[in-house]
């Protein structure tokens, strides 16, 4: 019972990483950038719901918009000011602006919202599933997330596999020149991106300061390295990789707490992390590009 | 002036700058005319202008992403605390000899670190060598956070648990878990550091103007034409990042010797990334661009305190203005005409030179 | 020169104009700043030969993850030194906090940068890992320094451990507001035992935090001598305080009926909401680290009912100055003060009291100030009563470690209640 509860919890936790990693995982593999300011977009996201609902009194499926809606705004705005102009810059410049993008949004958090930390009560109002006698208590938060997760990832693939505007995404991110020369906008394509990830963000930050409810200007950014993780171990670029790999990075991070021990915990990760990536260097599900000579 | 080569040159003006710079902090230490705050802050200034030099080495000429730069860097200084702690209870009082034996001892330990980590690491290329750089980054972190280490009269004493399980009589407690060291002796000086710039410098320039060096940078410009002429690919990639790591680790002793506490934690991500932010601003490649650029971002954060609640604010819009203006249309414009303007003037008392232009050195 | 030296390219020139640049913009901040600091310094002096008032430094962390502890002192503080100066009597203050952000290399940075500004008297730092490196800096200066809220015991130095292993040699100048961790183990060890408050215990608490580990260490070593069954530890870090599912499974598994959880009280809210949603309802234990849960936003207070802490400072206390002081901090900035801040104005008011007893002058530097303050502080006769001394007069002894008592108080329908 003790290891059906804690895979339950390990997957609630990396589904909440999946949801970040998708994000991860769009803009990377159409921008080809390491959006280091993602998990801040998270907190925003969820900072934007919390107000919305203890300031605005608004109902929490509002919230829930609003937020989704702020993010998006956000993610075009960041993305028009700061990366558009560095479109042809080399790509360690772009991840610089990135960390600074970052550093920008928690240190406004911290202006606008103070230091002292929110508790974000769940928006999700629904009783837990308790099974075996009680023995297994599932809360609904939970079920709720690993639900969206799923439903995310599955609207993800249909999007890029039969819209139009999916299809030009994975054109450009074939390709950015080719994608050009068909008559494909590409800078609008990006932004388009940056909306869907910085929307996808909303979602993951209220889901998980429903599951972990506390929110501070820093929020984000634990969880945003743990989805980038889970997204080049998934491997990078992969719609589908990215669920696999946070789902997964959730239940070995709730394992290693609960096996080998609480301190420990991130080392056996990241060491799981590495040893994955050295038996297939491009993620579990990653394409193995070859290179052009 | 005639025959020296621009690589001579460019490499004598680097040590020209440190060592001019050195000079006049002296003669202004000496006239009292630099604050207290710019006077604490002489040996962080010296770890950081290391750290980042070495960190070009593998970022800018190796050209591999590391993202794991701060790992070495506290491996290096808990290995420096406690050689030294050691050294300190077996009755070595001199502090240079202190200094130098702990920092030879962080630069080796770390240096095989950086060997033992390269080897999986240089399987791997572009994001996934980053991603897993930052990873053993944060392993190390980690892993020092669970590390009892103390000296007694009976010797070292090591346990993964806590200290009380150090089984230790009357002894001193070295690292304390995530509690890190505490007590340590102050003793690295702005001399020991610019010394050991000098040194850190003299490595990179050395390496990179040697015949690895021109390697390794063959490696980082065309992998496979590289490995077509029989360079052995992994091997300088290897090199290039277990020096850079030995590197780090003299200057984490540095950093370390210059406060009497320092924890895993502090050495975590963000620092990688800062130190990361220095070799990106100073350029790629370029020791002098690295040594201004940290220089430069290690006294902003002071400067700016007198605007306290933004300055975090004001340094986050920099780093992203810094990135992004040189990339804009309008300024690239602007330094056009500049240039132009200057051109004609060059142009006009120089004629025979703007033909023979070639491209310029690092 | 050579004819080659002045040939041109683009990316040369563009490289010498930014670099030219980047110097020129930081010789002009350099020039802006040194002479800010000139002025600032001219004034210090000026203020300080006339006499007029006592130059107070404060530092914490008022940006980063610890920010609501920086900010907490720094507003007490400045409450305190504007009612000194209001009520004009003798001793005047000028205070400048400083920023550290939780790092003990910024923490130097802002003690260097107040010595600038002509600081005489130090209240901080804040949190435990920078006041260990700057109550170094402190010490070799010899400048007072008063910590509110920095409790290892390294910061003080000179307390051996149960092994009588020794870390940092006794800082004379250094004392402590605030209880000493191993002091709130070893009280909350006895408090349970002699309430018997529970049989089977489980402890979570934070290994990446000094405090949090040292009031376990204490903890565990007194609850074995008196004999209570601790069942379960488990710990966490700072970058894992967001999941305490195991934590809690093992607690609840091991069939604990009481928890200790010497840690802060955001990573105690996100507890109480997981065990509840677990279905787990033991009693809490907390100590000092607690006080603030009830004034987190949007935190359901009723998941807190029952939640026995032992606390030097509640905010709700009756008393007259805990009342006025509350008041004044909650109209200026908005919240209820947390225990963080009643020791910053405790801090502020003992080191007045003390210049009153040892009859300090502001025009004394910062080295005669600090003989004066460590005698008066240490002497037999020299007591202290304020906000977080429980209605009875605090001392200090030669080790810098504050002698007070801590109250037990539980949590009732969303107020403290004593025990």
């Amino acid at each position: 019972m003790e290891i059906l509860t804690n895979l339950i919890n390990g997957m609630s936790l990396g589904s909440v990483y999946a949801i970040i990693a998708l994000g991860y995982t769009m803009v990377y593999g159409i921008a080809k950038m390491l959006n280091f300011a993602h998990g801040d977009v998270i907190m925003v996201g969820a900072y934007i719901c919390f107000c919305a609902i203890s300031y605005l009194g608004l109902p929490a499926i509002a919230g829930v918009i609003l937020s989704v809606v702020g993010c998006t705004v956000l993610g075009i705005v960041v993305e028009r000011l700061a990366y558009k102009p560095l479109r042809d810059a080399p790509s360690l410049n772009v991840l610089i602006t990135a960390i600074g993008v970052s550093y920008f949004l928690q240190n406004a958090a911290l202006l606008i919202m103070g230091s002292d930390p929110k508790s974000f009560s769940s928006i999700i109002s629904l009783p837990a599933l308790r099974l075996f006698d009680g023995q297994l208590v599932i809360s609904a938060t939970t079920v709720l997330t690993i639900v969206a997760c799923v439903v995310i990832m599955a609207a993800l693939t249909l999007f890029t596999t039969k819209t139009k505007m999916g299809k030009a995404m994975r054109a450009c991110s074939e390709d950015r020149g080719a994608a050009t020369l068909m008559g494909i906008n590409v800078n609008s394509t990006i932004s388009m991106v940056f909306a869907i990830g910085s929307g996808l963000a909303a979602i993951a930050g209220v889901l998980l300061c429903s599951a972990y409810p506390t929110l501070m200007p820093t929020t984000g950014s634990m969880p945003g390295i743990k989805a980038f993780t889970a997204a080049v171990l998934g491997g990078i670029g992969s719609i589908p990789g990215a669920a696999l790999g946070g789902v997964l990075l959730g239940i070995i991070e709730i394992f290693a707490r609960a096996y080998i021990g609480t301190q420990l915990a991130d080392a056996v990760v990241f060491a799981v992390l590495i040893v994955m990536l050295l038996i297939k260097p491009a993620g579990l599900l990653g394409k193995n590009v070859s290179e052009k000579v | 002036m005639k025959k020296l080569s621009k690589t001579l040159r460019s490499t004598l003006s680097t040590y020209a700058l440190i060592i001019i710079a050195f000079i006049v902090v002296q003669v202004l230490m000496g006239a009292d005319l630099i604050s207290n705050s710019l006077q604490g802050q002489l040996v962080p200034i010296c770890a950081y202008v290391c750290l980042a030099v070495s960190l070009n080495l593998v970022v800018g000429i190796s050209g591999e992403l590391s993202l794991g730069h701060a790992g070495f860097m506290s491996v290096g200084a808990f290995t420096g605390v406690i050689v030294a702690a050691c050294l300190a209870r077996a009755g070595v009082e001199a502090e240079l000899v202190l200094f130098v034996v702990s920092a030879v001892a962080g630069a080796l330990v770390a240096g095989i670190v950086g060997l033992l980590v390269g080897i999986p690491v240089m399987r791997l290329r572009g994001d996934y060598l980053a991603i897993v750089t930052l990873a053993f980054g944060e392993i190390i972190k980690n892993l020092l956070n669970n590390f009892y280490i103390g000296v007694d009269n009976a010797g070292l004493h090591f346990s993964m648990q806590n200290s009380s399980s150090l089984g230790m009589e009357q002894g001193t407690i070295i690292v304390n878990g995530p509690q890190g060291a505490v007590g340590i002796d102050k003793i690295s000086t702005f001399v020991g550091g610019v010394v050991l710039v000098l040194i850190t410098v003299a490595v990179v320039l050395n390496l990179m103007h040697s015949r690895s060096g021109r390697a390794i940078m063959a490696v980082r410009d065309n992998r496979i034409a590289a490995e077509s002429v029989g360079i052995n690919v992994t091997k300088y990639r290897l090199m290039a990042f277990a020096v850079a790591s030995a590197l780090a680790g003299a200057a984490g002793v540095l950093y370390a010797m210059n406060y009497s506490t320092i924890i895993p934690s502090q050495f975590d991500f963000n620092t990688s990334i800062l130190i990361l932010v220095y070799v990106v601003l100073g350029g790629m490649g370029n020791i002098r661009g690295s040594i201004i650029a940290a220089a430069f971002l290690t006294v902003l954060p002071e400067l700016l305190r007198a605007i306290n609640d933004y300055r975090m604010l004001i340094y986050a819009v920099v780093l992203i203005l810094v990135m992004v203006v040189p990339n804009l249309k309008t300024y690239q414009r602007l330094v056009d005409m500049v240039r132009v303007r200057i051109l004609k003037r060059d142009a006009a008392e120089q004629a025979p030179a703007a033909a023979e232009g070639g491209e310029g050195h690092e | 020169m050579d004819i080659q030296n002045s040939a041109f390219s683009r990316r040369n020139f563009i490289k010498g104009a930014s670099a030219a640049g980047v110097l020129g913009g930081m010789s002009a901040v350099l020039a802006g700043c040194s002479s800010d600091d000139n002025a600032s310094a001219g004034s210090a002096g000026a203020s300080a030969a006339s006499g007029s008032a006592f130059m107070i430094g404060g530092i914490g962390p008022l940006t980063g993850d610890a920010a609501i502890y920086g900010k907490a002192c720094q507003n007490a503080a400045q409450i305190a030194v504007d009612e000194i100066n209001e009520e004009g009597g003798d001793v005047q203050f000028e205070l400048n906090f400083q920023d550290d952000e939780n790092d003990a290399e910024r923490s130097v940075n802002a003690y260097n940068n107040l010595k600038d500004w002509g600081m005489q008297i130090l209240v901080g730092t804040t949190t435990t890992a920078p006041c260990v490196a700057v109550s170094n800096e402190t010490n070799s200066d010899n400048l007072f320094q008063l910590t509110p809220s920095a409790s290892s015991t390294d910061v003080i130095g000179g307390q051996p451990d149960a092994d009588g292993n020794i870390s940092v040699a006794r800082k004379e100048n250094v004392f402590q507001m605030c209880f000493t961790d191993p002091n709130q183990g070893t009280a909350s060890a006895q408090y349970i035992s002699e309430q018997q408050l529970g049989t089977k215990i489980a402890i979570i608490y934070n290994n990446s935090d000094a405090y949090s580990t040292g009031i376990y260490n204490k903890f565990k070593d007194e609850a074995d001598s008196l004999g209570l069954e601790v069942v379960a530890e488990s710990s966490f870090t700072n970058d894992s305080a967001t999941d305490f599912s195991v934590q809690l499974n093992d607690a609840k598994n091991a069939g604990a009926d009481l928890v200790f959880l010497p840690i802060y009280y955001t990573p105690i809210s996100l507890i109480l909401t997981q065990a509840n949603q677990m279905g787990y309802a033991p009693k809490w234990f907390g100590v000092d680290g607690m006080d603030g849960l009830l004034t987190v936003e949007g935190f359901d207070t009723q998941l807190a009912e029952g939640c026995m802490l032992l606390t030097p400072f509640v905010a709700n206390a009756t008393d007259e100055a805990t009342q006025s002081f509350v008041s004044k901090y909650e109209e200026q900035f908005g919240e209820t003060p947390n225990q963080f801040a009643a020791d910053a104005y405790d801090c502020v008011y003992a080191i007045k009291q003390a210049i009153e007893t040892a009859g300090l002058t502001p025009d004394m530097d910062a080295s005669e100030i600090c003989d004066g303050l460590v005698e008066t502080f240490t002497s037999a006769d020299f007591s202290y009563s304020g906000l977080t001394t429980a209605g009875e007069a605090a001392t200090w002894a030669d080790t810098g470690e504050v002698s007070k008592q801590p109250m037990g108080m539980v949590i009732q329908n969303g107020e403290y209640v004593a025990l």
